[in-house]
């Protein structure tokens, strides 16, 4: 297997070389309309420091924010392949090739094994940048391998989810995923080995559909979009106006769809103690 | 008979007939030989149109209003039936049905999304979308057939689960991941059929089994072709390339490997002869049956997960260390 191979001849890729804003540039929250330096935001768990609105941030800066320190990027060598060749206005591999462009990452998921305050955890996290976070094969590959990984080693997993859902120009491809990881998932509870779900805007459609509300625990950011359907097909279905916080992370946590909602400032300490609980018996 | 825009040659053909009958009722002159005639012709039309339909095509055959739906199979395969209502928790959701059936001598449980087949109908079954008491009451009918060990049989035709405001307050996502988790590891087979429409999270919510076939004028998709189209195309007009885009037909299914084969409709399709299709269809699920329950629970479930493991494709980016090997 990919992961296995890489971390035997110790590649480890920590923090992508990403390049972080300088700090002399201002963020100008789109909420409260405040601005402030981009040092502030970031030291501020990249929340607007006016507001608390939780800024959409990367896979990298969930592990740099989550693990203490150094973590090991692991199967990291998946590429999507533009099988059916599908084009609408553009084809399918030229929007690969955008976003690959755009983000520097290979796909929309990027999966690490690190420590959080000590405890071993394998976090498989999501970029939104890329295509929108959607789910193809890659991503449903990695969660795979991830499974396979923590049921190796006995490493409790969390997947962090910000997607609008399935992958369309994988077409039926991409609603397998939905089959595949929930399939998969059941092999980790049967082995006794904690999932943690943990939602952030926006996360909907084939994606919440499957692994996101499985988990032995599931939490979310604050006000993040959380649903099935998006609100738009539901408007237009229904043709009736919203109400007020519908789809929110406290929609669903008051309809007993969370455990809790947690400010980004307390991740770490909240998973951490999670993580107390679940003591995973050692591999053999 | 309703016929759609492409089978309109065999509609004029059928109206020629009707009035030739009528000329033949009448008296005097012997049409039987124009008759045949005609019926030939119309057999060779309809073999030319379906011999060769588009992924379009096929999705308005799913949807063609004549086509026969879940509880017209289970009457015409079931010696007996007992449905049975409600997923215990809510209400009972109308868009889907299931209950006991005996299918010549074989026990089952079976179940799947129901449309109406008038205007009021439609309506009480909501167009065949179902909310998560639909999924619950499948879940909970499923884990009857485990406690009893009986085989669970599934037919999908939706256009999709409900998007409404109550069916997210109940937890529509959270209903269809629940029934992908528990069906990954049922003891017993669950062997599924898309009868009609299989759209999106609405399909698979019914549809993880050890085996899924598609009947022949079917598809199966992440999305419809429609809302592809107003999303991809932010346009609602190029529906067609969005069904041939998202290869959505059985051949293509079964070519991916993404179900395990595709069951022949009638000529004409299954809303020609619906009798013959449901015993085309009883068949055709009997030999599968006696071949799933021959297997134990363990071996099913392993070959269930390691099926549904391996969907996918994708490549191996070339790593310096791997270039070496
Ligand atoms: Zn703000």
């Amino acid at each position: 297997m990919g992961w296995f191979k890489r971390l035997k001849d110790g590649i480890i890729t920590s923090t992508k070389d990403k390049k972080e804003a300088p700090d002399g540039l201002w963020y100008k929250c789109g909420r409260c309309k405040e601005a402030s330096t981009m040092k502030e935001v970031r030291e501020n768990f990249h929340k607007c420091p006016h507001c608390n609105y939780h800024i959409r941030i990367g896979s990298h800066d969930y592990f740099d924010l989550i693990f203490d320190g150094k973590y090991e990027e692991i199967i990291d060598d998946l590429l999507a392949e533009d099988f059916l060749e599908f084009t609408d206005l553009k084809s399918y591999k030229e929007r690969l090739e955008a976003a690959k462009k755009k983000t520097e990452l290979d796909d929309s998921m990027s999966v690490a094994v690190g420590k959080v305050n000590k405890q071993p955890l394998v976090i498989a996290a999501m970029d939104f940048s890329f295509i929108g976070g959607s789910m193809g094969s890659v991503m449903g590959e990695k969660i795979s391998l991830a499974i396979d990984y923590c049921l190796e080693t006995h490493t409790p997993f969390m997947i962090i989810s910000k997607s609008g859902g399935a992958r369309m120009m994988e077409s039926a491809y991409s609603l397998m995923q939905m089959a595949k990881t929930s399939a998969k998932l059941t092999l980790l509870a049967q082995a006794q080995i904690p999932y943690f779900s943990f939602l952030t805007d926006p996360t909907t459609g084939g994606v919440t559909a499957s692994f996101a509300m499985l988990g032995d625990v599931n939490f979310a950011e604050p006000e993040a979009l959380i649903g099935f359907a998006g609100p738009r097909v539901i408007k237009e279905t229904i043709k009736k106006d919203l109400p007020e916080g519908f789809q929110r992370s406290e929609f669903l946590l008051d309809h007993g769809f969370l455990d809790f909602i947690v400010d980004r400032k307390d991740l770490k300490t909240r998973i951490s103690d999670m993580l107390s609980f679940f003591p995973v018996a050692a591999a053999t | 008979m309703v016929f759609l825009e492409f089978e309109k040659p065999l509609e004029n053909l059928y109206q020629q007939l009707d009035k030739i009958k009528q000329v033949g009722e009448a008296g005097d002159i012997d049409v039987s030989d124009k008759i045949g005639e005609l019926e030939k012709k119309i057999k060779q039309t309809r073999k030319d149109i379906y011999s060769n339909l588009t992924g379009w095509q096929k999705v308005q055959l799913s949807r063609h209003p004549e086509r026969p739906y879940t509880m017209y199979y289970i009457n015409q395969m079931c010696k007996k039936f007992v449905e049975l209502h409600g997923d215990r928790y809510f209400k009972d959701d109308k868009a889907i049905v299931g209950g006991l059936a005996n299918i010549d001598g074989i026990n089952v449980v079976i179940m799947g999304h129901q449309k109406g087949v008038n205007t009021k109908m439609r309506q009480y079954r909501n167009f065949g979308m179902a909310n998560p008491e639909g999924y619950r009451k499948a879940l909970r009918l499923m884990k009857l057939a485990e406690r009893f060990n009986l085989p669970v049989v599934t037919l999908i035709d939706t256009p999709g689960a409900y998007p409404g405001i109550e069916a997210e307050e109940r937890g529509q996502a959270e209903a269809i991941a629940r029934n992908l988790f528990e069906m990954a590891q049922l003891k017993v087979p669950i062997l599924c059929y898309v009868i009609g429409e299989g759209a999106s999270g609405g399909a698979i919510g019914l549809g993880l089994g050890d085996r899924v076939y598609m009947l022949e004028n079917t598809w199966y998709s992440v999305i419809s072709p429609e809302s592809c189209s107003s999303i991809l195309w932010r346009s609602w007009d190029y529906k067609e390339q969005a069904a041939e885009a998202l290869k959505l037909t059985p051949d293509h299914m079964s070519e991916f490997g993404i179900i395990d084969g595709i069951v022949k409709e009638p000529l004409g399709g299954a809303h020609s002869l619906p009798d013959e299709m449901a015993k085309l269809l009883k068949r055709h699920l009997k030999k599968e049956l006696s071949e799933l329950m021959e297997l134990s629970p363990e071996d099913r479930i392993k070959a269930r997960i390691n099926k549904y493991s391996t969907m996918g494709v994708y490549s191996r980016k070339k790593t310096t260390t791997e270039e070496k090997v």
